[in-house]
């Protein structure tokens, strides 16, 4: 199970928006937490520690830099929630161990409770359970070993 | 139903889950670092052979400062080691080099970059992936997918004068929108295909990801074949089949006119004639979109014997570019017009370097993204051809490419 307060943010989030190119000049994790979703809201960043991000759609598109789940769950995030993900921001949330949900959600405030049950493969919102769209054995089984680099640790 | 040329190149149904072997992964110095570092922690060897591997700097070249410098020395002594494929800075753009008779019809191509599905041009499965993803490439050879969905998309016609491949690549974004294909791939067919040539393919390719597709694609024709005979490889066309698509639309390049796209969505585009007069600041040739041979050729025919009336900037895709553009006389033109050419790589289009954007500044790019603050905090990006790029420079102002044909 996992718990977190939502953050609800717009459609169309694109992952220069998640890190700007200007903090790729660096492989320190710590760096792009600290300046996850700057041009967007400055004020974000110190709020998404246990945090569960509730975006519109087409969340992480753009460049495939893997920096952006990366910073992400450097910053504390949870989860993200979204009714539709871009494929190369989804498949590298997951290789970095970042639970992503596709999933419609009616209506969502920030600060509201969601409770994850990535096993069941559904969640809960003020009362409601929603169903999100089952991930493949294989995403699974990544999600599972903590990401691909784990995942790949177990073959060696 | 036969299948669709993506279907047949991953030998799999549209849903389909498969494990497709890789015949050529390569990364560039952003991604690489993160590939190595993660290649390393799997603590695994090589499994793939290091001639299907390729590490191509690019996206800050040369080196900016002691940091990146640093990062770039670590991963050039491990392409090194590893007797891995390796492209120094100044060699150019990953995509590029790897168009430049490294990517053949049918296969398997898998960069660590999101414009990797500009290798579709050569009737390959071209996509991008993440670090991580191409570390486990690194250590396997293979990567799994799902074979996605097809949306045909039929050329009729041949473009005018004015119009280019990127006005071609822009109106299919704007078609579709940046969602629309989202793991879709986009198949090209149709008699207006073989009218464009491969730069304007790997143009259009390249832009197929800000539909969210997972690839892009033409059928490897005599136009194909002719160009990779000029690397000395000898290569099958491919024939479409009758195929079932998700969805189709034709598109009549007669129609084309030149497009530009408004800040800060790719899909938000407009004709050129309506944003006529909007003064810009900066004007950007180059990018894996539009930095090749042909563009540069455009944009200096249209410039020779001007000058430039805003700061503009042109990046050769490549060093075989920028050599062949020099030898032609194309370089001293555009220098004698005023323009800045610059090392062959990614800089400016992804704000790194070598032509960032000031605040309230105002660029026209032949990129392929105008995501807020892409090329700089509070910058302001439109896409457009080069040849309205080139038009634009001799303005100051937004401009049609016609006003300086007639």
């Amino acid at each position: 199970m996992l718990k977190g307060e939502a953050i609800c943010l717009g459609s169309d989030i694109d992952t220069d928006l998640v890190i700007a190119g200007r903090y790729l000049r660096t492989k320190e994790k710590a760096v792009w937490a600290a300046h996850v979703f700057e041009d967007l809201d400055p004020a974000l960043a110190p709020r998404l520690s246990g945090a569960v991000i509730v975006a519109g759609r087409n969340f992480g598109c753009g460049s495939s830099r893997e920096q952006a789940p990366i910073a992400l769950k450097e910053a504390g995030v949870v989860a993200v929630i979204s009714p539709l993900f871009a494929r190369i921001f989804f498949r590298n949330a997951i290789n970095v161990g970042l639970p992503v949900l596709e999933a419609n959600i009616p209506s969502c405030s920030d600060g509201d409770e969601i409770t994850i049950d990535l096993e069941a493969g559904s969640f809960e919102l003020g009362g409601t359970t929603y169903p999100f769209t089952p991930l493949s054995p294989r995403m699974r089984e990544i999600l599972h070993a903590g990401g691909l680099v784990n995942y790949w640790r177990g073959k060696a | 139903m036969s299948r669709t040329l993506t279907e047949r190149i991953l030998q799999g149904n549209a849903g389909e889950y498969v494990d497709a072997r890789v015949d050529r992964a390569y990364v560039h110095d952003g991604t690489g670092v993160l590939t190595l570092a993660s290649f390393r922690e799997m603590g695994v060897p090589i499994g793939i052979g290091p001639a299907r591997i390729s590490v191509l700097f690019d996206h800050i070249c040369p080196a900016n400062n002691g940091t990146t410098a640093d990062l770039q020395r670590e991963l050039r002594q491990y392409a090194s080691s590893a007797g891995v494929l390796f492209s120094d800075c100044g060699g150019g753009i990953c995509h590029q080099i790897m168009s430049e008779g490294c990517i053949l019809p049918g296969e398997v191509v898998v960069g660590a970059d999101s414009h990797s599905c500009t290798g579709g041009a050569f009737g390959a499965f071209a996509t991008g992936v993440g670090a991580t993803d191409m570390a486990a490439i690194w250590a396997s050879g293979e990567t799994w997918f799902r074979v996605p969905e097809t949306i045909g998309i039929s050329l009729d016609g041949s473009l005018s004068q004015s119009a280019e491949a990127k006005d071609v690549a822009l109106t299919v974004v704007s078609r579709l929108g940046m969602e629309g294909a989202t793991y879709a791939a986009l198949e090209y067919t149709g008699p207006g295909a073989e009218t464009i040539d491969m730069d304007g393919r790997l143009c259009i390719c390249n832009m197929g990801v800000e539909t969210g597709a997972k690839n892009a694609l033409f059928y490897a024709d005599p136009v194909c074949r002719e160009y990779l005979a000029g690397y000395g490889h000898s290569v099958e066309t491919q024939v479409p089949e009758d195929c079932s698509y998700r969805e189709e639309c034709t598109i009549d390049l007669d129609d084309i006119v030149p497009l530009v796209a408004l800040p800060h969505r790719v899909d938000s585009t407009r004709p050129v004639a309506d944003l006529a007069g909007t003064e810009v600041d900066q004007v950007l040739l180059g990018t894996c979109t539009n930095g090749r041979y042909t563009d540069l050729k455009r944009f200096a025919g249209m410039v020779r014997g001007s000058k430039v009336k805003v700061r503009t900037i042109v990046v050769p895709a490549s060093a075989p570019v920028l050599l062949r553009a020099t030898e032609d006389g194309i370089i001293a033109d555009l220098i004698a017009a005023g323009c800045m050419v610059v090392t062959p790589g990614c800089g400016p289009c992804l704000g790194i370097h070598s032509g960032v954007l000031g605040e309230g500044e105002v660029c026209l790019s032949t990129a392929n993204r105008n995501f807020k603050n892409r090329m700089g905090v509070g910058g302001e990006i439109y896409l457009a051809s080069p040849a309205t790029a080139a038009a634009t420079a001799l303005s100051g102002v937004i401009t049609e490419p016609e006003v300086f044909h007639a």
